[in-house]
């Protein structure tokens, strides 16, 4: 049997009376790209934190890449690599000093310094390598973040929240820079607010939401939870009486736009132009509409995930 | 198996931090030394013997070049990893796999770096006014170390503990600051009233700077070997204390 790269056993995490987690199971593939996701305070960080040593679970354990997290540590700490959320620097230190000094606490000694060099022009960073940290702007401090965690080539990368605020151009290339980690062989962790980030990288999807464990499923399947996709049309004369069939469909009303909802599997968008054409309803633009995670993600926790 | 690498690049991170600041960390204290030295040996030298034949300025000397060891080592390991706390960066110290033990003992190794460097450009100011001969180097450098060790691990205490700067300057204030005063680095404590030598005599820092002294003059309030042991002891009650918050995550490892 293949020993997974995370293996979450039931677990649990009280903070006083506050469950953060409760009885929290599932298990990471070698090799998948698997997102976490969650409202804020659904216990993500938590849950990362403690498969990081960062904090210690109440009950329950995790192993990475067979190694419990208490007992292997060691082991446990050299298999993952963690970006965390903050953005945190130590002031004394430029980025190529930082990357060395964390090989270091890794045990790793100046042979791995072509590594180093070699995420400093992966990620970008090669001009600004020398420069103290205070002086980098957020986007450069985010990459030193993730070049550290990639230090000592582990198995298993956590990104927790990576681009959190970080604008439109830099989570591209920090989308490019995971894709590429991931067809390297690296087991991704990523947790994320931008549900359509999950949605395009993620092959499965564990929702946490109030420290329980919602879903885990593959992408695919959780996509199909969600049976509706919608039509918008714009009618050329709002008066244009529907077809009944059609207008049972129809979700919103404003002006000449009308929005109808479609099942997937049992509604046609040909025969409802057909039915439109048969009732002379003449429209002027059409668009259609397939839901993704973020409906998925609002019909299971209620809530929206800004 | 221990991660020898991991435990000597934190230590060398620790010094490498206090050196990019040396003005702050190294000459500060010493011009803080060459103060005390300008105004008490050159108004007291004249007036007062502390013991047969040693003058204020030759018996104040290693006072204060203890003092500012100490002071220095308790500074170094409270300011640095507190700040880390602070900014968030202790986080790349916790991922690592470092143990406990590999984080204490680089911690306080590199305290004892930082006090033995400003106890050793201390006394370089202090030749200027004085050529003392030293006794016994090695009981000097056993108190250097040993005293800094345990404020270096004092140090590491109050940062895990503190929450906001207040705290760790009230440790220092309150408590390192007042025994360091208290500690005979000024005056033999012979020479207080009774009741007020056995209060001294609880002051564990008055048995490093004692013994300390006694490296450098030969003479001590207290019998050296009795220092050293108490000392000793100190070293591993603190220490110990240090470990056990370590390893029950208090502060650190939520």
């Amino acid at each position: 049997m293949t020993i997974p790269a995370v293996k979450v056993s039931d677990i649990s995490k009280n903070y006083g009376s506050l469950k953060a987690l409760s009885h929290v199971d599932f298990s990471i593939d070698k090799g998948s790209f698997f997102g976490l996701l969650g409202p804020n305070g659904a216990g993500k960080s938590t849950l990362i934190n403690i498969m990081a040593g960062l904090t210690h679970a109440s009950d329950g354990n995790i192993d990475v890449m067979g190694n419990d997290v208490r007992r292997k540590w060691r082991k446990a700490r050299n298999a993952l690599g963690v970006v965390p959320q903050e953005l945190a620097y130590d002031p004394f230190f430029s980025a190529r000093q930082m990357l060395r000094l964390q090989s270091g606490y890794f045990g790793l000694g100046s042979g791995n310094y072509p590594w180093i060099d070699e995420l400093l022009e992966r990620l970008d960073l090669g001009g600004k390598a020398d420069e103290n940290m205070m002086k980098l702007s957020g986007g450069m401090k985010r990459r030193v973040l993730i070049a550290q965690a990639l230090v000592h080539k582990p198995s298993v990368v956590v990104l927790d929240e990576p681009t959190a605020g970080v604008d439109v151009q830099l989570r591209k290339v920090l989308w490019e820079f995971t894709r590429e980690l991931h067809g390297d062989g690296h087991t991704i962790l990523l947790t994320t607010h931008y549900l359509e980030e999950a949605e395009a990288l993620c092959e499965k999807i564990a929702i946490l939401d109030h420290g329980k464990l919602i879903a885990n499923e593959t992408t695919k399947s959780l996509l199909s939870r969600y049976p509706y996709s919608y039509l918008h049309l714009e009618l050329k004369d709002s008066s244009s009486a529907l077809p009944e069939k059609i207008r049972d469909m129809a979700v919103s009303f404003k002006g000449r736009n009308v929005t109808l909802r479609l099942h997937r599997e049992k509604d046609r968008i040909g025969n409802i132009l057909e039915a439109l054409y048969a009732a002379k309803v003449s429209f002027s633009d059409l668009r259609t509409e397939v839901p993704g995670l973020e409906e998925i993600f609002i019909s299971l926790t209620g809530e929206n995930n800004d | 198996m221990i991660n020898l690498r991991g435990m000597y690049t934190l230590f060398s991170k620790e010094v490498w931090r206090f050196l990019k600041v040396a003005i702050q960390t190294i000459v500060t204290p010493v011009i803080t030394i060459l103060l005390y030295l300008l105004v008490f040996a050159s108004v007291l030298s004249e007036h007062v013997e502390i013991y047969d034949g040693v003058g204020y300025t030759l018996f104040l000397v290693p006072g204060l070049v203890m003092m500012s060891v100490i002071q220095n080592a308790f500074a170094n390991n409270s300011s640095s990893l507190f700040q880390s706390k602070l900014n968030g960066n202790i986080v790349f110290m916790l991922l690592a796999p470092l143990s406990n033990l590999e984080v204490f003992i680089a911690y306080t190794c590199a305290a004892i770096v930082r006090g033995v460097l400003v106890g050793i450009s201390a006394f370089l100011i202090c030749v200027f006014f004085i050529t003392p001969d030293i006794y016994n180097i090695w009981i000097l450098l056993f108190f250097a170390f040993i005293g800094s060790g345990v404020l270096g691990s004092l140090g590491l205490l109050s940062a895990i503990w503190a929450d906001k700067w207040d705290h760790i300057a009230a440790f220092q204030n309150f408590v390192v600051l007042p025994l360091a005063f208290l500690s005979g680095s000024f005056y033999s404590i012979k020479s207080l009233p009774g009741f007020w030598q056995k209060v001294s005599m609880l002051n564990p820092l008055f048995y490093m700077i004692d013994g300390f002294r006694y490296g450098f003059l030969g003479v001590s309030d207290h019998a050296v070997m009795v220092s050293a042991v108490i000392v000793s002891a100190f070293f591993i009650l603190v220490s110990t204390l240090t470990l056990v918050t370590l390893q029950k995550g208090c502060k650190l490892r939520y």
